[in-house]
């Protein structure tokens, strides 16, 4: 009998099961917004609010705690500098599952995990990419525009 | 080793497969486009989930 016993194994050994859901969490917190299967999701949803706890406290243990599961330093530290402060005041349910469509090849129901606040996320990334995008035209322009001047001399 | 004593013909197995059916899935009505959709699920055809959730739609 297995009453009671917490969690999902997805069909894989503890070793496997455990660098899959820090991968997860760890592509959650630098995409803000990730598409997995249903029952990943909500694995992964526990793990990573309890990562996001661990960036609203802060302190020097948390800061462990986080570094001993999150895969990449950088993402650890976007989580303290640029994600914790957006959840300052709100105690847990940072993130949202969205179910939306059964996968093509193996018919797997598909969600969406995502930040509440994503779509602000979605806007600064925007502008942000489109301020990229505009300074790269204008470098382009100002280039040929060199490269005309340099080809009439 | 156990084994069936009788014979047993097709019409006894079919009979007993006439139970197996298929149910059609529960379908809602779309709130923004009135497409019908799952339930729970965000809209396939707009993106649309709550009011104003919506997922980027790919036209093919």
């Amino acid at each position: 009998m297995r009453h009671k016993v917490d969690g999902r194994l997805f069909g894989r050994p503890a070793n496997q099961r455990k660098a899959l859901l820090r991968g997860i969490v760890t592509s959650l917190l630098e995409q803000q917004r990730i598409e997995t299967t249903v029952p990943k999701a909500k694995e992964a949803k526990r793990i990573a609010e309890r990562m996001i706890t661990f960036g609203i406290k802060g302190d020097l243990h948390s800061k462990r705690q986080v570094l001993s599961y999150v895969t990449d330093r950088a993402v650890a530290s976007k989580l303290f500098s640029e994600i914790a402060p957006r959840f300052q005041g709100r105690n847990g349910g940072y993130l949202r599952i969205v179910q939306t469509r059964q996968r093509l090849k193996d018919s797997a129901p598909m969600a969406i995990l995502e930040f509440v606040d994503y779509e602000n996320v979605k806007q600064a990334k925007g502008k942000a990419a489109k301020e990229e995008k505009a300074s790269k035209k204008t470098e382009k322009k100002t280039e040929k525009k060199a490269e005309k001047k340099e080809a009439k001399k | 080793m156990a084994n069936p004593t009788h014979r047993h013909s097709k019409a006894r197995r079919d009979k007993r497969r006439q139970n197996w059916k298929g149910a059609a899935p529960s379908l809602g009505q779309c709130p923004e486009c009135k497409e019908l959709k799952l339930p729970h699920r965000a809209c396939t055809s707009c993106g649309a989930y709550n009011g104003n959730k919506v997922l980027e739609i790919v036209e093919k």
